[in-house]
């Protein structure tokens, strides 16, 4: 029997709004933006249940180019914001839009601890290794050395690792992807939205004013292949512009064997239920672009089911009528021990 | 032997002791007795910032001060009439509070050499035993051996039975006042249900106690403060922050929302978190956040979703929510913000009180950023208080700051409580596709007549829009930079404040005629004291009028005539002068201040001392 969905049907395009696109032409934002759009529409939430909550920075204009509900708030704070939203409407899809200073830096704490509590929300890290709303000083993530306005000599900061940092505050989900590869992306935001639970996925993102190519080593058609690795669940870690190299763990130390060497079934096959080994995939960061080194991987490191913040307070809320009734407000006032004069 | 009964017109008494001695419970115990016999009430618990400090010093004296009467009170009392003191840190700390000729009732087994010695008398010298308490009656009794005896058959270890000599102290007192041990008696049977030989003992410390005063020929007067004439109607105790509690469950439930609560735990505002956390079967969500700011965050988003958002601090936490007040004043949508003020600046006092963070409530963000302010006077007006603040942030979609303060955060006294029938409604205005579109477009920044925009809430068909931080242009709410655009919304946002004097009632005078020599003009806490103090000196014979201010922000319309029908106005406050700078530059009428900032409420007799110098 053929049933007519009640889904609203979107397309992209339903989801842009009047408003003017005003990020650098050229910016990776607007790839990011069309991807966003993109999974909206094919995943079918009615537009007046999602909202996206933003910080401030560059990425967080996102909210005025998605026509569904917005909150563009203040620095740091989207995470704490979405938070309170959630908490209070588990019924809504809530995407969190922040930037590496955003969310690293200013709003680290919220970030770890939002983490930690597991709301059902979805959070997009727009990495660009940089402050490009205040014109281009470094950021958390900027590498040592980063010659930017505010570090003239090099930044003396080591820099935030998202990936290992999120595993570490025990979010249940953690994903990289980039600007350059639509299509990964688009695959790795469908399976950030299907989690139930925080979605962590940071975004390399190109600020082509302040740090043009910062991640050019891992976006390149030259450089690609040799640099990344694409993790798939259930599928041995290759790579290489001939796929002819894979990643081994030999006991917990991953390294590169050549697949003549070695047969694909030695190879790390990826597990995103298994922790140690995400934590291993988030720890394999090294500077490609200057030391060479293991490949940078993308894809969903890691997947968790576990209990989702909202959904265990609107529980006690609930074992708190069943247990005492629905509460009465004038035996609230009135107390345990009242008396008549 | 007959006993004499001495009747009292009012009573203060002070248990002090070492903070883990049970002074807070015994107060609240001896506190409930009197209650429910019908007197009128004022409490003031006064207890150190170190959870367990050391044991035996002054700075580990935890007090509870009880003022009952058979007349009204406003303040839980100036003088001290009796001391019970637990110890010799007890005595040492709060001997000053003592008035001439009043009673020292002292645990012996507390002046022991090692107790003298913490307690840092000079050369371990005894109290009891020298001239010190010479002006004063002392007394004495081994409460720690006379427990000990009583419970010998109990058996119980050393340290449990030292537990319960509170009870007897309570009992004694129960005897003193001429109280039946019933309201007691019923509480330990409650709350030691399920432990039997700690119940029987607790029983039998309060019994002794009792019999102890009954028998022992030492004692031959009691002492009678009989039921005041309290207004006909049902009463219960309550403290501030309980008040405040309830009151925003009230508010929320009357407005048909539900309640969030985003709080980071800080002194003296936690209880608000700890209480409505008790309260969850109301559809209350509490959610304790990683900071200040994440808390008032947290609450902003349970807002913008269409719940009541309510967050709760203190100064140094206020401070830290600047920012996110001033994005709710731009989203222009409902925020209740609790701060219980205590002394400042930075860490300051944490446990004791002061009124310094009015100028903060009324100026402390960055931009022209009004909102309304609303202040509770004593413990139970927190809840009127809190749920006018609650309407307004709801009807008039601005943050609402309720302004508290230590002193009637901790206190207690009894509430002639209200029906929640008789409780004014709530409005809130939501948006909806029907009646808030126009021409098939929302706009989500067109207002009513008191430029109040409506509440759009996510989840709501046709009305999805963005708001934020940025300015944004009239009726549209789209970011906008144009500079006439910046002017108009900074006015609109004032003038939608001010409008708020609208929707309030005007001020009346707490006490003394509308017109004559002084206007005393309070605000918070210091209301007891002020109310106290012009009481007496309308009865002297001098004329002078009493008004306190509850809402701050806008001030009511008739203020400004109010003030000008006196020749000299006394502003009294916890704090530098904050009202009385506010006052001046509004209506330039010349106020006076007249402050104090040790971090302790105002007496009477000093708010008295004052004015009279003044006049």
């Amino acid at each position: 029997m053929q049933t007519e969905t009640l889904e609203p049907k979107y397309t992209a395009k339903d989801f842009a709004t009047d408003q003017d696109v005003r990020w650098c032409p050229g910016c990776g934002d607007y790839s990011i933006l069309k991807q966003m759009q993109s999974t909206m529409a094919e995943a079918g939430i009615d537009k007046k249940d999602i909202v996206f909550v933003s910080g401030i920075g560059c990425s967080s204009r996102f909210p005025y180019y998605m026509d569904t509900y917005g909150i563009h708030s203040i620095h740091g704070r989207a995470t704490a914001m979405a938070s309170g939203l959630k908490a209070s409407r588990p019924d809504l899809s809530v995407w969190i839009i922040t930037g590496d200073g955003d969310s690293l830096s200013i709003g680290g704490n919220h970030l770890i601890h939002l983490l930690r509590r597991n709301f059902n929300v979805n959070i997009l890290l727009f990495n660009n290794e940089i402050y490009g709303l205040t014109k281009g000083q470094y950021s958390p993530t900027s590498p040592k050395g980063q010659v930017t306005k505010s570090t003239p000599m090099g930044s003396l900061d080591h820099p935030f690792n998202p990936q290992a940092l999120a595993l570490g505050a025990d979010a249940t989900f953690v994903a990289r992807t980039m600007d350059r590869d639509p299509k990964h992306m688009r695959d790795v935001l469908k399976i950030a939205n299907d989690h139930q639970g925080t979605s962590l996925v940071e975004i390399y993102q190109n600020c082509n004013v302040f740090n043009d190519g910062a991640f050019e080593v891992y976006t390149d058609k030259a450089s690609k292949a040799e640099t990344t690795i694409m993790v798939e669940e259930g599928q041995p870690l290759i790579f290489g512009q001939e796929r002819d190299k894979g990643i081994r763990l030999n006991g917990m130390k991953p390294e590169i064997v050549s697949l003549k060497d070695c047969s694909a079934d030695e190879l790390w096959i990826h597990d995103s239920s298994d922790r140690m080994k995400a934590t291993i995939l988030s720890r394999m960061f090294d500077n490609n672009a200057l030391e060479g080194g293991l490949p940078r991987p993308f894809g969903v490191f890691y997947q968790e089911d576990r209990f989702r913040y909202e959904e265990a307070m609107q529980a006690q809320v609930e074992q708190a009528i069943s247990i005492k009734g629905e509460g009465d407000l004038d035996k609230l006032i009135r107390g345990g021990h009242y008396w008549t004069v | 032997m007959t006993k004499t009964t001495e009747k009292k017109k009012d009573v203060t008494i002070l248990f002090a002791g070492d903070s883990g001695d049970g002074m807070q419970l015994t107060g609240s115990l001896f506190t409930n007795t009197n209650a429910l016999y019908g007197n009128d009430i004022s409490t003031f618990p006064d207890f150190p910032a170190e959870i367990r400090a050391p044991q035996g010093t002054v700075a580990g004296v935890s007090g509870f001060k009880l003022h009952f009467a058979s007349i009204d009170i406003f303040t839980p009392g100036d003088e001290v009439e009796v001391i019970v003191a637990m110890n010799a840190a007890a005595l040492k700390a709060n001997i000053g509070q003592l008035r001439m000729g009043g009673t020292v009732i002292a645990n012996t087994a507390g002046f022991d050499k090692k107790n003298l010695r913490l307690a840092k008398y000079d050369d371990e010298a005894n109290p009891l035993l020298d001239q010190t308490l010479d002006k004063f009656r002392v007394i004495e009794i081994d409460v720690t051996k006379m427990t000990k005896e009583a419970l010998i058959n109990s058996g119980l270890g050393t340290k449990e039975i030292d537990r319960c000599k509170n009870m007897f102290v309570l009992g004694f007192l129960l005897w003193m006042y001429n109280r039946s041990l019933e309201t007691t008696q019923k509480f330990i049977g409650e709350k030691f249900a399920k432990n039997d030989s700690i119940r029987e003992a607790n029983l039998n410390a309060l019994k002794a106690g009792y019999y102890f005063g009954d028998t022992n020929e030492t004692f031959t007067s009691r002492y009678e403060v009989e039921s005041a004439h309290l207004p006909k109607g049902e009463y219960r105790s309550i403290m501030g922050n309980q008040a405040a509690a309830i009151g925003a469950i009230a508010a929320a439930k009357k407005a048909g929302l539900n309640l969030f609560y985003g709080s980071y735990p800080i002194t003296p505002a936690s209880d608000i978190l700890h209480e409505l956390a008790r309260h969850k079967n109301f559809g209350v969500k509490t959610f304790q956040a990683e900071d200040e700011i994440a808390a008032i965050c947290a609450a902003i988003g349970a807002s913008y979703g269409g719940s009541l958002g309510v967050t709760a601090s203190s100064g140094p936490g206020i401070a830290l929510k600047g920012e996110a007040i001033g994005l709710a004043i731009m989203l222009e949508i409902p925020l209740l913000i609790i701060n219980v003020q205590r002394g400042g600046p930075s860490t300051g006092l944490p446990t004791k009180t002061e009124q310094s963070d009015l100028m903060q409530a009324m100026y402390g963000r960055n931009g022209e950023a009004p909102l309304a302010i609303v202040a509770a006077s004593s413990p139970s007006d927190c809840f009127e208080a809190i749920y006018e603040a609650a309407r307004i942030t709801v009807e008039h979609m601005t943050p609402v700051i309720f302004l508290s303060d230590g002193f009637i955060a901790n206190g207690s006294e009894p509430w002639k409580f209200p029906k929640s029938s008789e409780l004014t409604p709530i409005n809130a205005r939501f948006a909806n596709k029907e009646k808030s579109m126009k021409d098939g477009t929302f706009y989500p920044y067109k207002r009513n007549s008191d430029l109040v925009r409506e509440w759009a809430i996510p989840g709501t068909e046709g009305l999805t829009h963005r708001v934020g931080g940025l300015e944004k242009e009239n009726e549209t709410g789209n970011v906008s930079y144009d500079p006439a655009n910046h002017e108009l919304m900074v006015n609109i946002r004032q003038e939608k404040v001010d409008l708020i004097a609208h929707d309030i009632p005007n001020q009346e005078m707490t006490q003394g005629e509308t017109s004559g020599k002084v206007l005393v003009l309070g605000w918070g806490s210091t209301y007891g004291a002020i109310r106290t103090a012009v009481r007496e000196l309308i009865g002297d014979g001098h004329s002078v009028s009493h008004a306190h201010i509850r809402y701050l922000n806008p001030f009511p319309k008739n203020l400004g005539d109010l003030l000008s029908a006196f020749d000299t106005i006394v502003v009294p406050e916890i704090n530098n002068g904050q009202l009385v700078h506010i006052i001046n530059a509004k209506y330039g009428v010349g106020a006076i201040g007249v402050n104090k900032i040790q971090g302790l409420p105002y007496t009477a007799r000093e708010i008295k001392e004052r004015i009279l110098e003044l006049m």
